[in-house]
């Protein structure tokens, strides 16, 4: 076990329908509590859905897995509650040092552009966050967590899924309307429906090692390729938090995991990178290799599939927890809206349409880093060391240096839930149809906050005004009266000059004037955002009839 | 002209949201290009390359500078 960290044990219930040997009828089951279907079920909750959640273990991950989170997900993460435990717990990172062989041929720094809430990438290791976000759904009454219920079978009907779930005490039946299968990369549900999943493992192999440093050493991420200490391949530092540092080292195909994980075999290699002078300790040391695949869709009927369970990708560039939340993300809302009888099924087609584009993006790009990094030919090879030698002194060769890019957020342009702009209305910058909404600091009510913390969970209808006290009664009148046939749209004012209410619409200050330069907006611009907080439509105009048109195409109600 | 060593890579009717696609689209069409070649078919698709991108660059001063940079590296 670890010497940092103290593995929390959740408390195990006999679940009542072993001894009544009723079946439990439920809306929603999620199964696994990873960081996804912890987060799915936190989603749900937060669109006023009941929700249980299976679990097959009694605590959070186990050893060295996912490190970084990226800012859409921290953002994600702040609705879930735990955004500022992590943030405060997690570690910040800016510089990045690439080295090739004996030498650094560039670093970066990442300076957070200002004027967000949250930074770039913060680096914490994956229990911290499975606990936190289980301390918040154990905290919400509408969420049923069952540690050690272990899914055995399962059984899809036209309106309902079966499944038997096997406890320490025995068994019980869940009849349910909806399964979010969040079971990760083995995903049993998935092998249970017979379903495929696929793509390629990578003919290599890694050996991760966590090692506690005893001494300062520099929150930097380090990548090395083909350095002395570790001849023809690469190696990858990370630091996380309580001074734990990750390093991940290519050992290549041919390694003897076993071997490969003996601490007489890992030491030296540490040693020899970190040079004899440095102490540390050794905290977790395993081996993996990775594949890159995804089914070919993640909604079949009425089981959902988010996260690894769904796609897997390469560990280079981040991409496997912070896409699984942006799953969760898109989720949540369709399938409230779905349950409630207020769009139509196929609203959970456009969740795996926008998910598998969101995937083969993580895949190209990830893909594309492994190539760089383990070259598959010597032609490969020669030019990927070509890159290296004109990096240090050409910003063109550093540009085309790929150890990994980082997670970033899809951009849904393809999507059919948009509206696209209409003829006439130009606008420049990135907040176009499908756009992940760009975060921006506002005052309500005297407070400074953040834009992306006050639209929600809902549909939201940004105006932009240069004076929030003169805005005309009907277009206050018609900017209250959004919603349509029961779907909420939450309508804000975003005005340049200081206000309460309009009417009785919220207004939030934009004094500097950094949301209206992010969305390129002029007085009467409106922006339609989804309850996932993408771009759906956005006018130059106010129309409340064109609002509604948006949001119905947006809910697949058209 | 001079020898542009900034990032220069784009494609006409394609709009970029991240900086390093442009780089990386390039380097993968240029990887996969030589995919199933042998080491010699390779070297022979390299400079064939090299001739191609010459004679559309033109200028033998730039070239010069290109030669000269590629050069000190090796």
């Amino acid at each position: 076990m670890l010497k940092t960290y103290n593995y929390p044990k959740f408390e195990y219930r006999r679940p009542p329908e072993i001894a009544s040997g009723k079946t439990l009828r439920v809306p929603v089951v999620v199964v696994g509590a990873g960081p996804v279907g912890l987060a799915a079920a936190l989603d749900l909750q937060q669109q006023d859905l009941p929700v249980l959640l299976l679990d097959e273990d009694d605590t959070v991950s186990i050893g060295s897995r996912g490190v970084c989170y990226a800012k859409r997900a921290l953002e994600i993460l702040d609705r879930y509650g735990v955004g500022d435990a992590v943030c405060s717990k997690g570690v910040s990172w800016n510089v990045g040092r690439t080295f090739f062989r004996e030498e650094e041929v560039y670093n970066f720094n990442l300076v957070p552009e200002p004027d967000h809430h949250r930074p770039g990438m913060v680096n914490l290791q994956q229990y911290y966050l499975e606990e936190y976000l289980a301390a918040s759904a154990a905290a919400r009454p509408e969420i049923e967590l069952r540690w050690k219920n272990k899914v055995v079978s399962v059984a899809q009907g036209d309106r309902t899924v079966t499944l038997k779930v096997e406890t320490e005490d025995g068994f019980y039946t869940i009849e349910t309307d909806w399964l979010i299968a969040a079971d990760g990369a083995r995903s049993p549900i998935r092998r249970m429906l017979g379903l495929e999943v696929e793509g390629k493992i990578f003919m290599d192999r890694f050996l991760i090692a966590d090692v506690v440093m005893k001494a300062e050493f520099p929150s930097e991420r380090w990548f090395w390729f083909d350095p002395p200490f570790h001849p023809g391949q690469s190696v990858l530092l990370h630091r996380q938090t309580d001074s734990v540092y990750r390093i991940d080292f290519q050992l290549g195909w041919d390694a003897d995991p076993e071997q490969a994980k003996k601490p007489e075999n890992v030491l030296p290699r540490i040693k020899a990178m970190l040079g004899d002078e440095r102490e540390f300790e050794l905290e977790w040391v395993s081996v993996y290799t990775f594949q890159c695949r995804r089914m070919g869709r993640f909604n079949h009927g009425n089981v959902l599939f988010v996260g690894d369970a769904a796609h897997q990708v390469s560990p280079f560039g981040a991409r496997g927890a912070n896409s699984g939340l942006q799953d969760a993300d898109n989720l949540g809302w369709k399938l409230k809206l779905v349950m409630a009888g207020l769009a139509p099924a196929a609203l959970l087609d456009s969740y795996s349409e926008e998910r598998i584009c969101a995937a083969d993006e993580n895949l190209l790009n990830s893909t594309r880093s492994t190539d760089f990094i383990t070259p598959k030919s010597k032609v490969s090879r020669t030019f990927r060391n070509a890159v290296l030698g004109l990096a240090k002194d050409h910003a063109f060769g550093r540009a085309l240096v790929n150890s990994g890019r980082l997670s970033v957020p899809a951009f849904l342009t393809t999507s059919s839930l948009n509206t696209p702009d209409c003829a006439g209305d130009t606008f420049a910058g990135r907040m176009v149809p499908g756009a992940p909404m760009d975060d921006a600091p506002v005052v309500e009510n005297g407070e400074a906050g953040w834009l992306h913390n006050k639209v929600g969970h809902r549909f939201a209808a940004l105006y932009f005004a240069q004076d929030a006290a003169v805005l005309p009664a009907p277009t206050l009148a018609a900017l209250s009266n959004l919603s349509w046939q029961g779907i909420e749209v939450r309508p804000l004012v975003i005005s340049a000059g200081p206000g309460l209410l309009a009417g009785d619409v919220p207004v939030l200050e934009d004094a500097r004037g950094v949301a209206a330069r992010r969305y390129d907006a002029q007085p009467g611009t409106v922006y339609l955002l989804r309850p996932d907080q993408h771009v759906a439509a956005r006018w130059r105009s106010f129309d409340a009839d064109k609002v509604r048109a948006a949001v119905a195409k947006a809910t697949c109600n058209v | 002209m001079t020898l542009n060593l900034n990032p220069n890579f784009s494609e006409a009717g394609k709009r970029y949201f991240n900086a390093y696609t442009p780089a990386d689209d390039f380097y993968e069409l240029l990887i996969n290009t030589h995919r199933d070649l042998s080491d010699e078919q390779s070297e022979l698709l390299n400079a064939r390359l090299i001739l191609l991108l010459a004679n559309h660059i033109g200028d033998i001063g730039t070239l010069r500078e290109a030669l000269n940079i590629a050069r000190e590296g090796v």
